[in-house]
C-alpha cells in the first residue's frame, strides 16, 4: 500500500493538463518560399494578438491520452449493443479500408468530372441499389443523417403541394414516432398532429381517418414501428392518406427488418429515407457521421435535392438542372465516404444476403423477446420484427426497481443496455434490437443477464438500484451538469 | 440453404433451435403479419455477394482512374482544402472503441467519447474566442443555416437573414433550403471588390433582421472588415454570424474578439480527408448567453456517485428527443468522428503548429499570387487574402485548367460556375503542403497556356 | 402529498398565493415530482403583462422540458432570482422558497376559476394514479 494514494484506474487527465510550454507533437517541412512579415500580408486589425491556447504535447502524449480513454469506451467491437432503433450491427473492417483508398479519400469535391469517374460511379450505382431496395424511382445521397433526410423529404412534400396550388399545413405523426419526426415537421414549417396507436400497437385507423383532411400534407411513419411491429394495415393507411390528397413519408430507421420482404415504395410510401449507418452497417462513430439518403417515387422525384449522378452509357456526370428541386441541403454531394462503406456492404451481402440479413434480424429479435418474456412484461404479445419492447413495470411495481436501474445494472454484466424510456407510450420501456450479426451464444448470454437482474431485483434490489458497480465511473449526476453547465476546460477545473 | 455469410453467425442449426423455441416451422412464418398486398414478391436486383478479396479488387479497379491529391498537385480549395493530416489522427479515429460507439447516452461506458467531445468543445472555444461550442454539425453549410434559424427564434419577430454574396455559394443555397420551412427571407449583399461593403450592408439591415452572415476569409479568400460588419448587425440588434476557416485562426483574430454571437464553419481542414466532399465537420460556437439556444449535443462535466469527475451529455432538453415538436433544430446524428479527428489534429499541432500551418499557407499563397501576377494572371481583387486568391486569366479558364490537368495539376476553381461576372477568373488555393517547386510549376505551366 | 390551504391551483399544476393585490406563483409538489430533478427555470421578465393561461416560461429537468402557465392575469412584479443558481429549490420547497414570480393581479375575479386545496388534492391524486399507467 502507498498510504492514501488511490491505486488503480484514475480518471484520465484533460489533454490540456499534459501540456508543457514549448513541447511539440507536429513537424512541417521548413518554409521554402521567401519569408515575410504577417503584417505585410494582412491588415493589423485582422491578426490575433494572443495565440490560441492549444495544448503543447508530444505525439506520444496525444496517442496515449486517447488510447487510454478508449479503454473505458463501449462499442460494437467491444460487446453486445442492443439499442432499439439504432441497428448496432457489426461494422465490417474491409469497409473502413475501402473508404480510405486514396482514390476515394483523397478526391477533392471540385475535381473535374473526367478524373472522378470512379467516385461518380459509386454514387450512381449506390442510387440504383437503394432504388431497388426501397422500391423508389430516384434517390439523392446528399442528406447527412436520418433527420436531415426527414427535413429534405418534408420540404419535398411542401414543394409538391405548392406546385398543385394546395396549402397544407399539418403533418400526422403516430405517438410511437422517433423524436426527430415531430422536430423535422416543425423545422419544415408544419404543425404536427399526433395519431394514437391501437391496442395492437399499429396506427389507429379510425383516428387516422378522423385526422385526415384537406389541410394535411402527409403522414410520417416508421414501419415496422418503434414497437418493432409491422403495421398490418399498411395498405389501408396508405389508401386513407392518399385519398385525402396527402403523402406518405417513410422513416427508414427500421428498414433492417424488411429488405427484400416489403419495399416502402411498393407499400404506398412516396418519400423514404435510408439510414446507411443503421441498415447498411456503417459505423456510428460515437454519434456520427451517418448518411441519410432520400428516395422518392416518380411523382416526387423531381423535388429531390440536387445534384444527382447520371450515366449516359459512357460517362458519369453530376446533374444540377432539375428546376423543381428543393435545392441542396448541405455542401457537396453528401457524406460520400459513408456511402462508400455502405456500397461495400451491399456488394458484400448481395441481394440474397440482404434478405437473409432481415430474416436473421427478425428471427433473433423474436427469439430474444420470447426469452425475456419469462421475466419481463412484454406489452405487445405478437410477432415482432427486428426489435421489440419489453417493460420494467413488474420490477417497478413489485420491487421499486426502475428500468433506469436495470439498464445501469446491465453495464455490470458487460452489455450495453437497450434503448430505455422510448417509445413514450410504453411505461418503463426497454426497446431491444439484437441485429443479425449477434450469435446465438450472445443472445443467450444477454437473456441470462436479464434473467439474473430480474432475480436480483427481487432478492437484492439495492444492488440494482445503485448500479453500475464495475464501470470506470459510477452513476453520474446529470442534474448537476445541467444546473451548472461546465462545457469547456479552464485552468483549475 | 447452405448460405453461410461471414457477417451472419447463425447456422442452419441455430436457426432451427430458435424457430423451435418460438414454435415455428419456418422463417417465413415470422413475416405472417406482412399483408400480401404489400409484400415484395420479386428478387432484389442487386449483384451477388462478393468475397472480401473480390470486393477490394473491384474497388481498386473502380478507383484506379480517380485523381487524388497524392497523384495530382492540388490548387483547388473553395471550401475543401488539402491540408496535411498527421498519421496520429488516423490511428486514433481508427480505434474501434471510438468509431463503433453510438451516441454516448450511457455515460458510464462512454467516457472516452464524452471526454473527447468536451476537449473538442474547448479547442473550438479557444480557436474562436467563444464561450461554448457544440459537439458538431453536419458541415459548414448547415452550421451557418442553423445559426440563421436560431437567430430568428432567439430574436422573435425578426425573419430576415442578410448574407454576404461572398459567403460560399453552396452555403447560401443550403441556407435558402433551410429557410423554406420557417419562411425566412434571405437577402444577399453583393460583394464589391471581393469583399462585403459595409455601407451597403448598413442599408439592408434593420429591425426585422435576425442575423448577418459573413465569411472570414470569404469565399474569394479575401479578408473582410469583420469589426465594422459586426457593428452594423449589432447596431440593429441583429446577431452577427461569423463563418470562419479554422486554420486561419492560427494567426487571425478570433471572432469572439469582434463580437460575433455565433461562430460557425467548415472544420474539414483540421484532419478530415477530402473524401469527395464528405463527411466533413460543421463547428458551431456561441456566446454563453445563447447556450440554451444551441442546436445539437453538448458534453459537460459532472461527478459520479462517489464524487469522481465524469462527463455526460448535458442541457439535453434543447434537443429533439425531448422537445419533439417544440424543438428548434431536428439534428440527431452529428459528425462526432470527424470532431475526434479535429481534436487529435489540433492537439498534435498544438499552439505552435496551428500558427505555423496558417503562416506557411499564407506565405506560400502570397508567393504564388506574386508569381502568377508576373506571369500575366493579375489579381482579381485588391483586398488582402489568406491562403486563397482569385486571378483574372488572359485566356479561357477551361483551357488553362485543361492543360494543367495534362501535367497532373488541378488548377484553381473556375469562378464563373457560381459568379457569371467572374467567368474569366480562377480561385487558387495554396496550403502548407504545396512546395515551392509545385508552385513554380503551376506558374510556369499557366504562363505557358497564354 | 399535501398542499397548502389558501392557495389556488390550476389543472396544469401551478399554484398562486394571493395577498392583497399581488400573488406569488409556483409549481405544485405534484408537478415537481413528475419533472424530477429541476435544472433550469426560465423566468418571465419583470414588467411583462401575462394573461391567464399564457405560457410564462419553461421549467426543465434532466429529461423533460415543460411549459408553465400563468394562473391569473397580471403584471410581473418580481421574480425569484435564487432559481437561477438553485433551480432545485422547486424540488426542495415547491410551495415556499421555490416560488417563481410574483404578479400584480389585473383581474382577481379569475381566481374563482381555479381549484381550492381540496379539489386540487383530489385532482393531483387522480393524475398520479393515471401516471402509473
Amino acid at each position: 500500500m502507498t498510504g492514501d494514494r488511490k491505486i488503480g484506474l484514475q480518471p484520465e487527465p484533460f489533454i490540456f493538463e499534459l501540456s508543457a510550454p514549448g513541447r511539440v507533437g507536429y513537424s512541417l517541412p521548413p518554409l521554402d518560399v521567401p519569408d515575410c512579415e504577417l503584417a505585410e500580408c494582412l491588415p493589423a486589425a485582422s491578426l490575433r494578438s494572443v495565440p490560441p491556447a492549444l495544448p503543447e504535447v508530444s505525439e506520444l502524449d496525444v496517442i496515449r491520452h486517447f488510447t487510454r480513454l478508449s479503454r473505458v469506451q463501449h462499442g460494437v467491437d467491444v460487446g453486445f449493443y442492443p439499442l432499439g432503433s439504432c441497428t448496432m450491427k457489426y461494422n465490417p473492417k474491409v469497409n473502413e479500408e475501402a473508404a480510405s483508398l486514396p482514390g476515394l479519400a483523397g478526391v477533392h469535391p471540385y475535381f473535374p468530372e473526367e478524373i472522378v469517374q470512379g467516385a461518380l460511379a459509386i454514387l450512381y450505382h449506390m442510387e440504383r441499389y437503394l432504388c431497388e431496395i426501397g422500391g423508389v424511382s430516384r434517390v439523392s445521397l446528399q442528406p447527412a443523417a436520418g433527420a436531415h433526410g426527414e427535413m429534405a423529404g418534408l420540404l419535398m412534400f411542401r414543394a409538391y403541394h405548392e406546385d398543385r396550388g394546395e396549402h397544407r399545413t399539418r403533418i400526422l405523426i403516430p405517438d410511437s414516432a422517433h423524436g426527430t419526426n415531430p422536430a423535422s415537421a416543425v423545422v419544415c414549417g408544419y404543425e404536427t398532429v399526433e395519431v394514437p396507436s391501437d391496442s395492437r400497437g399499429g396506427v389507429d385507423i379510425e383516428a387516422l381517418r378522423g385526422a385526415m383532411g384537406p389541410d394535411v400534407a402527409g403522414l410520417m411513419l416508421t414501419n415496422p414501428n418503434t414497437l418493432g411491429l409491422f403495421d398490418e394495415n399498411m395498405h389501408r393507411i396508405a389508401a386513407i392518406v392518399h385519398e385525402a390528397g396527402g403523402l406518405l413519408y417513410y422513416d427508414g430507421a427500421n428498414a433492417n427488418a424488411t429488405m427484400g420482404i416489403a419495399r416502402p415504395g411498393d407499400t404506398g410510401f412516396d418519400v423514404v429515407h435510408f439510414n446507411l449507418h443503421k441498415t447498411f452497417a456503417t459505423p456510428h462513430g460515437g454519434g456520427g457521421p451517418g448518411s441519410g439518403p432520400i428516395g422518392a417515387v416518380e411523382k416526387l422525384a423531381p423535388y429531390l435535392p440536387t445534384p444527382l449522378a447520371d450515366f449516359d452509357g459512357r460517362r458519369y456526370r453530376l446533374v444540377w438542372d432539375r428546376p423543381q428541386s428543393i435545392g441542396r441541403v448541405k455542401a457537396f454531394y453528401g457524406n460520400f465516404l459513408v456511402v462508400v462503406k455502405a456500397y461495400a456492404y451491399i456488394r458484400t451481402m448481395g441481394g440474397e444476403g440482404l434478405v437473409r440479413v432481415s430474416e436473421d434480424a427478425v428471427l433473433s429479435a423474436n427469439y430474444l423477446m420470447r426469452k425475456l418474456a419469462e421475466h419481463f412484461h412484454v406489452p405487445y404479445d405478437r410477432l415482432c420484427k427486428h426489435e421489440f419492447v419489453a417493460s420494467g413495470s413488474w420490477q417497478k411495481e413489485r420491487h421499486n426497481v426502475r428500468t433506469f436501474d436495470i439498464a445501469k445494472r446491465l453495464l455490470d454484466y458487460g452489455f450495453h443496455p437497450p434503448t430505455v424510456y422510448f417509445p413514450l407510450i410504453v411505461p418503463e420501456c426497454l426497446m431491444v434490437e439484437p441485429t443479425e450479426t449477434e450469435s446465438l451464444q450472445t443472445l443467450d448470454a444477454f437473456a441470462q443477464a436479464m434473467a439474473d437482474i430480474a432475480d436480483e431485483a427481487a432478492a437484492d434490489p439495492e444492488v440494482v438500484r445503485t448500479a453500475p458497480h464495475t464501470t470506470p465511473v459510477k452513476r453520474l449526476d446529470e442534474a448537476l451538469a445541467s444546473r451548472k453547465p461546465i462545457v469547456r476546460w479552464q485552468r483549475g477545473l | 440453404m447452405g448460405f453461410q455469410h461471414r457477417y451472419l453467425p447463425h447456422t442452419d442449426e441455430d436457426r432451427q433451435v430458435m424457430l423451435e423455441a418460438l414454435g415455428l416451422r419456418s422463417v417465413g412464418e415470422l413475416f405472417a403479419d406482412v399483408p400480401d398486398a404489400v409484400r415484395f414478391r420479386g428478387k432484389l436486383d442487386i449483384p451477388p455477394a462478393m468475397s472480401e478479396l473480390e470486393l477490394m479488387r473491384h474497388l481498386a479497379g473502380l478507383t484506379r482512374g480517380n485523381g487524388n491529391v497524392d497523384e495530382y498537385t492540388c490548387f483547388r480549395g473553395a471550401g475543401a482544402y488539402d491540408h496535411f493530416i498527421p498519421s496520429a489522427v488516423k490511428h486514433i479515429t481508427g480505434r474501434a472503441e471510438f468509431y463503433t460507439a453510438y451516441t454516448p447516452y450511457q455515460p458510464e461506458v462512454s467516457q472516452a467519447v464524452l471526454q473527447s467531445i468536451f476537449e473538442y468543445q474547448t479547442l473550438i472555444c479557444e480557436l474562436t474566442g467563444m464561450d461554448v461550442a457544440n459537439a458538431s454539425m453536419y458541415d459548414g453549410a448547415t452550421a451557418a443555416a442553423e445559426a440563421a434559424i436560431i437567430s430568428s427564434y432567439a430574436l422573435s419577430g425578426r425573419r430576415r437573414v442578410v448574407v454576404s454574396s461572398a459567403l460560399h455559394p453552396e452555403y447560401r443555397e443550403t441556407l435558402r433550403t433551410y429557410a423554406r420551412g420557417p419562411k425566412l427571407e434571405v437577402v444577399e449583399v453583393p460583394y464589391e471588390e471581393g469583399v462585403t461593403p459595409v455601407d451597403r450592408l448598413q442599408r439592408m439591415v434593420d429591425e426585422e433582421t435576425a442575423c448577418v452572415i459573413v465569411q472570414q476569409p470569404n469565399f474569394f479568400g479575401c479578408i473582410e472588415d469583420m469589426a465594422a460588419l459586426g457593428e452594423v448587425a449589432r447596431a440593429a440588434g441583429a446577431h452577427f454570424v461569423a463563418c470562419v476557416d479554422p486554420v486561419s485562426l492560427g494567426i487571425m483574430k478570433p471572432p469572439g474578439e469582434y463580437g460575433a454571437d455565433f461562430v460557425v464553419g467548415e472544420g474539414q481542414g483540421l484532419g478530415v480527408p477530402l473524401g469527395f466532399g464528405g463527411p466533413y465537420l460543421g463547428f458551431f460556437a456561441a456566446t454563453s448567453r445563447l447556450i440554451r439556444r444551441m442546436p445539437g449535443r453538448i458534453a459537460g462535466v459532472t461527478v459520479d456517485a462517489e464524487g469522481t469527475r465524469g462527463f455526460v451529455l448535458t442541457l439535453q432538453t434543447r434537443e429533439q428527443h425531448i422537445r419533439r415538436e417544440k424543438a428548434t433544430s431536428n439534428i440527431c446524428s452529428n459528425e462526432a468522428l470527424c470532431a475526434l479527428a479535429a481534436t487529435v489534429h489540433l492537439c498534435i499541432l498544438g499552439k505552435q503548429g496551428i500558427r505555423e500551418v496558417a503562416e506557411h499557407s499564407l506565405k506560400k499563397a502570397h508567393y504564388a499570387q506574386r508569381g502568377l501576377a508576373e506571369a500575366g494572371y493579375r489579381p482579381r481583387f485588391a483586398a488582402p487574402f489568406f491562403k486563397e486568391f482569385a486571378v483574372r486569366s488572359p485566356v479561357a479558364v477551361e483551357r488553362v485548367n485543361q492543360s494543367l490537368l495534362a501535367d497532373k495539376i488541378v488548377g484553381g476553381a473556375e469562378l464563373g460556375r457560381w459568379y457569371p461576372e467572374l467567368a474569366d477568373s480562377l480561385l487558387i488555393a495554396v496550403t502548407e503542403k504545396r512546395t515551392r517547386q509545385d508552385i513554380d510549376r503551376l506558374i510556369s505551366r499557366m504562363e505557358g497556356s497564354r | 402529498m399535501t398542499y397548502p390551504a389558501g392557495y389556488r391551483y390550476t389543472k396544469t399544476h401551478e399554484w398562486v398565493a394571493v395577498e392583497g393585490k399581488s400573488g406569488k406563483v409556483g409549481l405544485t409538489n405534484y408537478a415537481q415530482t413528475q419533472l424530477g430533478d429541476i435544472t433550469f427555470v426560465e423566468l418571465p421578465q419583470v414588467g411583462k403583462q401575462l394573461k391567464q393561461g399564457q405560457i410564462f416560461g419553461v421549467v426543465e429537468s434532466v429529461k423533460a422540458a415543460s411549459d408553465s402557465y400563468t394562473p391569473v392575469s397580471g403584471r410581473v412584479k418580481a421574480v425569484n432570482g435564487r432559481l437561477e443558481s438553485e433551480p432545485d429549490l422547486i424540488n426542495r420547497d415547491p410551495h415556499g422558497e421555490g416560488w417563481i414570480f410574483e404578479l400584480e393581479l389585473s383581474n382577481p375575479a379569475e381566481l374563482a376559476s381555479l381549484m381550492d386545496v381540496a379539489a386540487y388534492a383530489r385532482f393531483a391524486a387522480e393524475a398520479e394514479e393515471g401516471a402509473k399507467g
